[in-house]
């Protein structure tokens, strides 16, 4: 949490289990984002799920352990942690928190891994790294396409900025970075109110009568206020908004139509990096709307965009 | 040869359970100097006290130590028992064995033996007091009363009444305060203005008031008796003596603004009074926004007024004033819900304050008391008020209760109940803590006669969708999501210190806490005192009050005013620092580490050179004895009376050299 004075800008990168499956598209665009703003994620070393979505609710000792596991071999890299699933962030981050302020449990879960963990570990989203440590105005130095004014609800879910004494790097009702990232990319931020309701993660497989009904609030509350897609940086949330859209829409005869992009995502289409498409060709709910909305008035002459179905 | 007489207290078993007195009474008896010892079951009782006095004449004690309780209890009253016995009152010692001793320890023989060596200090102490006397100092007999709400009224007319003068200091253009912006006052539903425009009129008629609307106190120097002040008069561009408040001016003045009266839901012009009642009802000029000042040209008000009163060239006069007595009733402010994001940042117009609704519901308010929504115009057909918004609420930096908003909401929702009958109304609410007389029965009544919905829960966001305000909260006794679509929403937002209270205190040189609002001398028994003498607190300045507790603080604070002015003088405590100014070398160390502006350094002739050189000297008005110039002091030269060095030492060497 915080700043760090990590002037390498060299981060122990924390993918968690999503980024190696649903969320390859995340994945890929991180690695295209990070290398061309010169970040270096270095992969801690056989990390493990850090139990999100089951663990805390099920085991007290293992929703600390599973996280300190990985916080206990980062901590020798000496790097900040870089995590870019708000999940992840959050377990991981309330984790550390708990076994700096619970002497007994941090000596369980001591016992548990067979090694100490003091909690020192600095655990930062990977969206607070990237604008507050490679900074807003290196990222406009690389915008090539500004976005032309696409309004963007950016949605931070409600676990990326909560509790606010374990992660607080934004304000917690009413985050405020994501909005100035989309801003600094050229799209323009809606005013919405849903941008830390819950999309109903952890019940995508088990309740999804409850998923819709949060996620479609979501979905419908954007596109009242006016967006034309909405941003993320979770993949749970992504999984949730763009994989259960079409459900949605089906079950309440309601046309949405909203595009879920990635902030890594919206970044490289700015940026122009390369494999844009190929990312977005991986959503459910089709972006090309999107891309030819931005082409028509640009020069995006980049025909593999504008292939886009 | 000092005649010691040592009186071991039991204070009934807080003592004697742990102590064993009588023995430490015989230890104390062998003890040099002491000539008589004893102990008794409650020493600050009438035969206690009587025991003491009796002992001096028998036994021609000349100094005494009490081994009892803490000084702070019961020192002035054995200083009066010894006097009464014809002994200066500064020849006694008291020897803390309850709170020092029997209250912390268990343990009875270590305890007793540790009693023993505190009595022997204090002994040791005792056989080297002297004789001190206080000094008169003279009282000014004028009362300042900085803040003109309804507890600065009080408090002025309260002081005034008793006969003494008093300058009241308001810096809006009118006396009245918050209570006026007030619609009707709970639990009794008096119309606000009904209960305080006589007193604002009680004021301005009062012959030993001087009411300074539109000014402000700067500087406060001196100490209690002896303050003085210097107030700045704001340039109200309008000459008092000939203006006769008929009103022209501001019906003509031809710009608008914002009024802070109306909590900006309705306009005043440049030219203004705050409010129809106002208390003088003389108008000002808003120079800030007045079209003179900013465009060079206009002066309308000058030409329509029949009396000539208007006066642009007019300017800002600063009084130096002496006073005796300040009371500090400064009030409060209201916490700016634009600051929530999660409520819309004050951009949605159909969430309002409290108090802006206040304003929509009076009379003589924006919409001249009808209820209509701010965006449209439209009467609301349901309601929703939040109650402990920024109150009791770490998040946003006040921890604390605000303490009325729980008593204004339920009268709010019974009041638009009344207004618009088929209307709802919600409230949520943490808790509902009506504790004032008759403030339960009407929250009930809110509850049950008017039918408002309590909902306890928090409010997690507010935003607009259509016409509509979305209210979305928790009611945690169903525990279920509530969802209101509201064509209202009000805000009982948390109630701050004034946004300069800390400069204020910095000014006066008294405390805040971490909120800022203003630290009493003690929070049980000295609620009005703060620890600077001559200096009172009343109203909301102190902590977030209604009406009926801030006017019965700001009659305490009056009525502390007026026991100190019906002293013939003040007599200032000897027990305070002294500089020996034939060694002090005017260093000025003492003078940077004196907390409370004691020390002075002035011009003295030396006794021996007979030039003129600067030495160090204690104001004895304001020196507290608190002995931390003593420490500073390079030199050495400066004693604090009642605790010399010889007096220190001879204690510790009491239990040193055992």
């Amino acid at each position: 949490m915080g700043a760090s004075n990590n002037s390498e800008l060299t981060y122990a990168y924390y993918p968690g289990c999503s980024i190696h499956g649903t969320a390859r598209d995340y994945g890929l665009s991180i690695d295209a984002v990070c290398s061309a703003l010169g970040m270096d994620l270095v992969e801690i070393p056989d990390w493990n799920c850090c139990g999100a979505s089951s663990a805390h609710g099920t085991d007290n000792l293992l929703s600390a352990a599973l996280p300190a596991r990985n916080l206990a071999i980062a901590c020798k890299m000496q790097m900040d942690v870089a995590v870019p699933c708000a999940a992840c962030f959050n377990r991981l981050a309330v984790a550390n928190m708990r076994i700096r302020e619970e002497a007994e449990l941090r000596q369980r879960v001591e016992t548990a891994l067979s090694q100490s963990y003091d909690g020192s570990a600095n655990v930062r989203t990977l969206l607070d790294i990237v604008i507050n440590d490679a900074g807003l105005e290196a990222i406009k130095e690389k915008v090539v396409r500004p976005l032309d004014g696409l309004k963007a609800a950016c949605y931070y879910g409600c676990l990326m900025v909560r509790p606010p004494d374990a992660v607080a790097f934004d304000r917690p009702e009413d985050p405020q970075i994501l909005d100035q990232l989309v801003a600094a990319l050229g799209a323009e931020p809606v005013a919405w109110p849903h941008k830390t309701e819950c999309c109903g993660a952890s019940f995508s497989l088990t309740r999804t009568d409850i998923v819709m009904k949060l996620t479609g609030d979501v979905l419908r509350m954007a596109k009242r206020c006016g967006a034309e897609c909405i941003v993320c940086a979770c993949p749970l949330c992504m999984a949730n908004l763009d994989m259960r859209q079409a459900t949605i829409e089906k079950v309440s005869g309601q046309q949405i139509g909203l595009p879920v992009l990635y902030f890594t995502e919206m970044m490289g289409l700015a940026m122009s990096l390369p494999g844009v498409e190929s990312w977005l060709r991986m959503h459910m709910v089709n972006a090309g709307g999107v891309i030819r909305r931005l082409a028509a008035v640009q020069d995006m002459s980049d025909p593999a965009l504008v292939s886009l179905p | 040869m000092s005649r010691v007489g040592v009186f071991v207290c039991w204070c009934g078993s807080n003592i004697a359970k742990t102590v064993d007195v009588a023995r430490a009474a015989e230890a104390a008896a062998s003890m040099p100097g002491v000539v008589f010892a004893t102990d008794y079951k409650y020493m600050c009782s009438e035969p206690g006290q009587n025991l003491v006095k009796e002992a001096i004449h028998e036994h021609k004690l000349d100094r005494i130590v009490i081994a009892s309780c803490s000084p702070r209890l019961h020192e002035a009253t054995f200083q009066r028992c010894i006097a009464e016995a014809g002994l200066n009152p500064y020849m006694v010692e008291m020897a803390n064995i309850r709170e020092h001793v029997s209250w912390v320890h268990d343990d009875r023989e270590k305890a007793t033996e540790k009693a023993i060596d505190i009595i022997r200090m204090l002994v040791a102490k005792v056989r080297r007091d002297f004789p001190l006397f206080q000094n008169q100092i003279p009282l000014t007999k004028r009362a300042l009363v900085i803040g003109g709400g309804i507890a600065g009224i009080q408090a002025a007319l309260d002081i005034a009444d008793a006969g003494y003068p008093v300058t009241l200091v308001e810096r809006t253009p009118s006396i009245g305060g918050r209570m006026a912006q007030y619609d009707k006052t709970f639990p009794t539903l008096d119309c606000a203005a009904c209960i305080l425009t006589p007193k604002m009129v009680d004021c301005v008629s009062h012959p030993h008031i001087d009411i300074r609307t539109y000014a402000e106190v700067e500087e406060v120097s001196g100490f209690v008796g002896n303050f003085r002040v210097a107030i700045r008069q704001k340039a109200k561009s309008v000459d008092e003596s000939k203006c006769t408040g008929c009103g022209l001016c501001t019906t003509k003045c031809p710009v608008r603004v914002n009024s802070e009266f109306e909590e900006d839901m309705g306009q005043r012009r440049a030219m203004y009074v705050p409010f129809p009642q106002a208390v003088p009802n003389i108008p000002v000029i808003d120079r800030e926004h007045c079209r003179l000042w900013n465009d060079q040209k206009c002066g309308v008000c000058a030409k329509v007024c029949p009396t000539g009163a208007v006066d642009y060239e007019q300017q800002d006069q600063v009084t130096m004033e002496e006073f005796g007595a300040i009371v500090v009733a400064t009030g409060f402010n209201m916490w700016d819900h634009r600051q929530i994001g999660e409520y819309g940042y004050g951009q949605i117009p159909d969430v309002i304050s409290g108090i802006q609704l206040e304003r929509l519901m009076n009379a003589s308010g924006p919409t001249e008391g009808k209820i209509v929504r701010p965006s449209d115009g439209k009467v609301p057909r349901s309601v929703v008020f939040v109650a402990c918004v920024g109150s009791r609420d770490e998040n946003h930096g006040h921890s604390y209760c605000s303490k009325v908003c729980c008593m204004y909401t339920a009268k709010h929702a019974l009041l638009l109940k009344e207004k618009l009958h088929d209307a709802q109304m919600y409230v949520f609410y943490m808790d509902i803590r009506a504790n004032g007389k008759g403030y339960e029965e009407f929250s009930r009544r809110a509850i049950e006669e008017y039918g408002a919905n309590y909902i306890r829960g928090r409010v997690s966001r507010i935003y607009q969708d259509g016409d509509k305000v979305v209210v979305k909260g928790a009611d945690t006794l169903l525990g279920k999501q509530v969802q209101i679509e509201a064509d209202m929403v009000v805000l009982a937002t948390a109630m701050e210190p004034q946004p300069d209270a800390k400069n204020l205190a910095r000014m006066l040189g008294i405390s805040t806490d971490q909120h800022n609002w203003f630290s009493e001398a003690h929070p049980k028994l000295k609620p009005v005192e703060v620890l600077s003498a001559g200096i009172y607190l009343a109203g909301a300045c102190q902590y977030p009050k209604d009406i009926p507790d801030t006017v019965a603080q700001a009659s305490g604070a009056a009525s502390k005013v007026t026991g100190l002015f019906a002293r013939p003088h003040l007599r200032s405590e000897p027990m305070i620092a002294t500089v020996d100014q034939a060694r002090c070398v005017a260093c000025q160390l003492c003078a940077g580490v004196c907390p409370f502006t004691a020390i002075e350094i002035v011009e003295i002739q030396d006794a021996k050179t007979k030039q003129i050189r600067l030495a160090a000297k204690v104001n004895e008005s304001l020196c507290h004895g608190c002995g931390t110039c003593a420490a500073g002091c390079r030199g050495n030269c400066i004693e604090l009376r009642g605790f010399t060095d010889a007096q220190v030492l001879a204690q510790i060497d009491a239990l040193a050299l055992m």
